[in-house]
């Protein structure tokens, strides 16, 4: 059942100037979803026009089959987390959470059983006196968290909740936040600009830029088929590696004008209508050479120890490229390293359009393991 | 820091120098409060203490009732001052109007146009009221302040509109979101812009001048001046000992008001 509908909304603060357009979209009752794009992208616009705290300029907006363009924030049934918090520095944490709930003038005895409830399950039981200047990053946090919880309204959105905390407390504030959606059964719509956040949280992620959707999709096929060139390099820590290739007679293909693939005649065919190809490779795709024969040898610029892994910044014709190899290496700088990539790892794009043409073939089978 | 001893003697002494040379004349005005009539005309030092001088302060003029005037009518501007102002603050920082931001402008603009230069059509318009002898006339044409405005317009702008809009997402109007949220967290402001607006209150004296005939509405710093020019000799001593009443809840305002705003600092402080 989609609860949420949006339909070629736009947004512009001045006429003719979109800062959002022709953004289509269905939310699923329960789902996790994840708008991710980089700042000034619109993600933050298009969640505070869902909220109601921004008009909506075209398009219809849909909640529960009901079109709710222009109704009250307060009608809308829904809560939402702040990237600032929006803590009342004069309340303390009870009265904070509690706030929503008096102004909806829900009964004293109704208000102290969902703050019981509520603080239980947020571990904030024992600060309930104290004010938001005596709490830490963490905490405040929490605070945020059970001030929508509390409100018991079956949409939250937020808003760069994390981006304040530290990156330990941001990867525990990850599950914790993931595990209420689950418990509550909560639609959530979560912006952020980070893609980590993005891919670990979303049940669903759409990728937003210059005001324009990008993609949307499950984070694993966001990964695996990326449907542009710019999806392709925000998804995925390093970022993909991107080459410029030329079609060549005698070997098939030449990637920065360095590395040689064999192109198959599907191949050939495939990229034929295309003029200018641009490929991408996953760094864990640039493989060590021990399994497999070399099939090229780059020069290696810089490598990073970061104990499970090991991150090298190889040169391939004037661009770096980072490939991620399991494991401890001991490699050094400015040698040529022998390294095995197949050319079934390259995904390819139209240079022009940006646009995907073939993904990666070895994707979709072999990566995902299911259990 | 560690001063050296024989510099910061120094810059004791010559503190203590300082601060006797500012507070001189205050210092006189209390000791000659304090003094007999002969002592001050002869210009000598005080030869016995006497708090004569406030009895008849109180006995010769009305200046119970001219205090409590003074007092009245500093309240009921402050009040009037906190609540105009604060209201058209809110409404430049939180509602979004079609050209608000010149309003704005044009209310500051009113700013360098000094008291004295409307005073003439503000009597004007206080006489067709009726409003002579009343305390409306005195306290009403001090109501809408533009730095009062401007004051709180730069605090409201610290409150984050994310507070705004959590409110309105809880279903929390404008009224009460001023209420429970802007004026509590303003606090500081609030208490500095009503200290300053009772004292300006309090020390005016051109316009109580002007906008009354009568002893029934007169402010104390009109009753000071009578007390002067009552007699061809000046009773200085009765003069001192008024002038030091009406000093004193100016001092105690100040007192107060700094342990206020201190706390209110250090409470404001959130990251």
């Amino acid at each position: 059942m989609s609860y949420i509908e949006l339909k070629d909304i736009t947004k512009s603060y001045h006429a003719g100037n979109n800062i959002l357009e022709e953004i289509d979209l269905t939310i699923e009752k329960g789902e996790f979803f994840v708008l991710v794009g980089p700042s000034g992208s619109g993600k933050s616009t298009l969640l505070r026009m869902i909220a109601g705290l921004e008009e909506v300029t075209g398009g219809i907006l849909k909640m529960d089959e009901k079109i709710v363009n222009h109704l009250q924030p307060k009608d809308r049934n829904l809560s939402m987390v702040f990237q600032n918090y929006a803590l009342y520095p004069h309340l303390s944490v009870e009265q904070n959470i509690l706030f929503g709930l008096k102004a909806k003038k829900i009964s004293k005895t109704e208000q102290q059983k969902r703050l019981k409830e509520t603080a239980e399950m947020m571990g904030l039981s024992d600060l309930l006196g104290r004010k938001p200047r005596q709490l830490s990053g963490g905490q405040r946090q929490r605070v945020a968290l059970a001030r929508s919880v509390v409100s018991e309204a079956p949409l939250c959105l937020m808003d760069e909740p994390l981006s304040n905390l530290d990156a330990k407390l941001r990867a525990q504030m990850r599950v914790e936040i993931r595990r209420l959606q689950k418990q509550l059964g909560l639609t959530l719509i979560y912006v952020t600009h980070d893609q980590v956040e993005a891919m670990t949280m979303g049940d669903r992620i759409m990728v937003l830029n210059d005001g324009k959707i990008q993609q949307v999709g499950k984070p694993i096929t966001l990964y695996n088929e990326p449907a542009n060139l710019f999806v392709a390099s925000f998804i995925g820590s390093p970022k993909m590696n991107i080459g410029r290739a030329e079609i060549k007679e005698a070997p098939g293909l030449l990637v920065n004008n360095t590395l040689a693939f064999s192109a198959d005649a599907r191949l050939q065919e495939a990229l034929e209508v295309h003029k200018d190809i641009v490929v991408g490779i996953r760094p864990e795709h640039i493989q060590p050479a021990t399994h497999y024969e070399a099939t090229h040898s780059l020069e290696v610029v810089n490598v990073e120890q970061l104990g499970n892994e090991t991150s090298l910044a190889l040169d391939v014709g004037g661009e770096l490229w980072t490939a991620k190899w399991p494991g401890q290496w001991e490699i050094e700088t400015g040698h040529l390293l022998e390294v095995y990539i197949s050319q079934e790892h390259l995904s390819f794009f139209d240079a022009q359009t940006e646009k995907l043409i073939r993904p990666a073939s070895f994707s979709g089978h072999g990566e995902v393991q299911a259990i | 820091m560690r001063i050296p001893i024989g510099r910061k003697v120094i810059t004791y002494l010559l503190l203590i120098l300082a601060a006797f040379l500012i507070f001189t004349p205050t210092l006189m005005a209390v000791v000659m409060s304090f003094m007999t009539n002969q002592d001050i005309m002869t210009g000598s030092l005080p030869s016995a203490f006497s708090l004569d001088n406030y009895r008849r302060a109180f006995e010769q003029f009305p200046l119970l009732h001219y205090l409590i005037n003074s007092f009245l009518i500093s309240i009921i501007i402050m009040i009037g001052q906190l609540v105009l102002a604060s209201l058209a603050a809110y409404a430049f920082v939180f509602l979004e109007f079609k050209g608000r931001d010149f309003l704005f402008y044009l209310f500051i603009a009113t700013m360098m146009v000094p008291f004295e230069a409307s005073i003439i059509p503000n009597f004007h318009t206080i006489r067709d009221l009726g409003w002579i002898d009343q305390y409306t006339g005195l306290t009403v044409p001090f109501f809408a302040m533009a730095f009062g405005t401007f004051l709180l317009r730069q605090n409201f702008k610290q409150i984050p509109k994310e507070l705004r809009e959590a409110s309105q997402i809880a279903g929390m109007g404008d009224v009460k979101f001023y209420l429970t949220v802007v004026l509590p967290v303003a606090k500081t402001s609030l208490i500095t812009l009503g200290v300053y607006g009772f004292l300006t209150s309090w020390n005016m004296y051109l316009w109580p001048l002007l906008a009354t005939t009568n002893d029934n509405v007169r402010t104390v710093q009109i009753g000071l001046r009578q007390l002067q020019s009552q007699e061809q000799m000046n009773d200085w001593g009765v003069i001192m000992a008024g002038a030091v009443i009406v000093i004193i809840p100016t001092l105690i305002l100040l007192f107060l008001g700094q342990k206020k705003l201190q706390r209110g600092l250090t409470e404001g402080a959130l990251k």
